[in-house]
């Protein structure tokens, strides 16, 4: 009995003294990380205290940096557009992915064909897929336009004008995200249990309703998992709207990456920007722990 | 016969319910995915015209005759093509030094079960960009090396390491111990276990982590356009500037967008299985 123990204890701290020695595994990832990732966040803070230029290099200006921010008004609407242009490129995303995931979860022939279609936006160079969509905004010779007036509808004005501009940048996200919300969701749907379908059929639930009152709860935690995704994604898109507009007409698509990559690399207001990233960083993980706070609730309910 | 009608005329509302359904499925289908093949063939189309084509109102959709002299063209008078050497030097670099430090990163974490490192890496995930990049501006300056594709290869890995990291701690934890744990009851040290059991298996998830972490780091444009001097732009930011010199010339600007875009999506279609695997897998554990 004694001996078992001790020969349980043994391997337990065998195991435990493993479990340390695998750390080696990860030290050279570990000082990449601690280089590129840990030190640029505290280099950040301690930046954010200072002002920089070129010529005079750091002097220290205390938190003047964050006080001039909060009277900023270009940054609060930077962030006010950030939320809008976020709400629209992650409701219409998680939308049409889950509907492209109960679609794809059907069986049809070349499915593997359509899905990779699918999956092409997101996968694409950003860079380049905003160029062939800036053409295709153009007001008189884009393609969009012509489509929407030979199906007999108004023009637009897409990027053209600051009405317009947030919600065709949205279009392009929702465009290129929703397969991501799709392979989440069509992820959760292969895990589902299949007796509930079966109980509900033979109750002679319609299609719809086996949908509402079945899959949608079940899938629930992976359309909270893709929302949170969806909504870190959208808060720090940049490559589409800059290559799309750079933040025009004027200041209408300003968002709040935008904003900053102006201030850092535009004026070159490094510390000014340093405490930008820090209250946008902060915003992010704000919003994020939130959204995992009602994914909890859901699950006490 | 009469038989056969009794048959059919019993059946027929199931069955026409789930022709309808069949019918509502696959229109559907087209209608997700025509947005998709859209915008590509109208890149292709764009790229294969010439300009009068490409100016035309209505738009042309096929190409009269088309036309290779927009690559030409593109290729001739931007560079293309150290443009495009500059973008594999630093794709394939990040994404070889992601592996040899990552995979290896992947396996310590998935068997110390050491959940609070992972949690550090999808910090990293959660940051936006700019923010890793006004510091390593600042250093990258100090030291003088701005003008090389040293920074730009260094600020990749920003990308490719955490990727590299998170997909090789699912697929660790996913395969059993027994065999590892029989190899160090043998007598083999942690690092023959690893090296002879564990990798040999673990050749699928790393063929996922390559493929997503070169795809990432070839698409990336932003720590390009803030550090890549005027010899050492990658892909994405030399279209770019295309974009801001030649605003009205569709044709060669399309040719470069395709020129870039083209690897990946070549990729995406080559190794489509792997790839959505690891998007999945990734995207899921994201939260």
């Amino acid at each position: 009995m004694s001996a078992t123990t001790a020969a349980a204890v043994g391997l337990a701290r065998r195991r435990a003294n493993y479990a340390r020695r695998y750390w080696v595994f990860a030290v050279p990832a570990a000082v990449v990380v601690v280089a590129v990732i840990i030190f640029p966040w505290l280099f950040t803070v301690f930046m954010s205290l200072h002002e920089w230029d070129p010529s005079h290099g750091l002097s220290w200006v205390g938190l003047s940096n964050y006080a001039t921010l909060l009277s900023d008004t270009r940054f609060g609407w930077a962030v006010l557009r950030t939320l809008y242009f976020s709400v629209l490129s992650v409701g219409a995303p998680l939308i049409l992915g889950v509907a492209a995931a109960v679609c794809f979860n059907q069986r049809f022939p070349l499915r593997g064909v359509a899905r990779t279609i699918f999956i092409l936006p997101m996968m694409a160079t950003p860079v380049a897929i905003a160029l062939v969509w800036s053409m295709m905004f153009h007001p008189q010779l884009g393609v969009l336009n012509y489509i929407l007036t030979s199906l007999g509808l108004p023009p637009s004005t897409w990027t053209y004008a600051a009405n317009t501009v947030i919600p065709t940048l949205a279009m392009v996200e929702t465009w290129q995200w929703t397969p991501l919300v799709m392979l989440i969701v069509l992820g959760g749907l292969a895990s589902l249990p299949q007796d509930p379908y079966e109980a509900a059929r033979i109750d002679g639930a319609s299609g719809w309703q086996s949908f509402r009152h079945i899959t949608l709860p079940l899938l629930w935690p992976f359309i909270i998992v893709a929302a949170v995704i969806r909504t870190i994604d959208a808060l720090k898109s940049f490559d589409v709207i800059y290559v799309i507009t750079q933040g025009g007409p004027g200041t209408a698509s300003e968002t709040m990456n935008i904003f900053l990559y102006q201030e850092a690399f535009a004026y070159y207001k490094l510390g000014y920007a340093s405490a930008v990233t820090l209250v946008f960083f902060a915003l992010i993980v704000v919003i994020s722990l939130v959204m995992l706070k009602l994914r909890q609730r859901e699950k006490w309910q | 016969m009469s038989a056969a009608v009794t048959r059919g005329r019993g059946t027929r509302p199931g069955r026409l319910r789930r022709l309808a359904g069949r019918v509502g499925l696959y229109a559907s289908v087209l209608v997700l995915i025509s947005p998709a093949a859209f915008v590509f063939l109208w890149m292709l189309s764009l790229a294969l015209k010439n300009e009068v084509d490409n100016m035309a109102f209505p738009p042309v959709f096929i190409p009269h005759g088309p036309t290779f002299a927009n690559f030409v063209k593109v290729f001739a008078e931007n560079d293309f093509l150290s443009y495009t050497i500059n973008s594999v030097v630093v794709s394939f670099s990040a994404t070889a030094a992601a592996l040899v430090i990552g995979v290896p990163a992947g396996y310590g974490i998935a068997k110390a079960k050491a959940m609070r490192a992972a949690a550090l890496i999808l910090i990293a995930r959660i940051t936006p960009g700019l923010s890793f990049i006004i510091p390593l501006f600042l250093m990258f300056q100090w030291f003088g090396m701005l003008g090389t594709l040293t920074p730009l290869v260094i600020t990749h890995l920003v990308i490719t390491v955490p990727l590299v990291v998170w997909i090789m701690i699912g697929f660790f934890e996913g395969l059993p111990g027994e065999l590892e744990e029989a190899a160090l009851v043998d007598g083999a040290t942690i690092w023959q276990a690893f090296r002879h059991v564990a990798l040999p298996l673990a050749r699928p998830g790393i063929t996922v982590a390559t493929i997503l972490a070169f795809i990432f780091s070839w698409n990336n444009f932003l720590f390009g356009i803030v550090l890549a001097g005027r010899t050492t732009r990658t892909l994405p930011v030399a279209v770019y500037n295309v974009l801001t010199f030649e605003q009205i010339s569709w044709g060669p600007l399309a040719a470069a967008a395709l020129v870039v875009t083209a690897p990946v999506l070549l990729l995406t279609l080559l190794m489509q299985k792997e790839i959505v695997a690891g998007l999945t897998a990734g995207g899921v554990k994201g939260g």
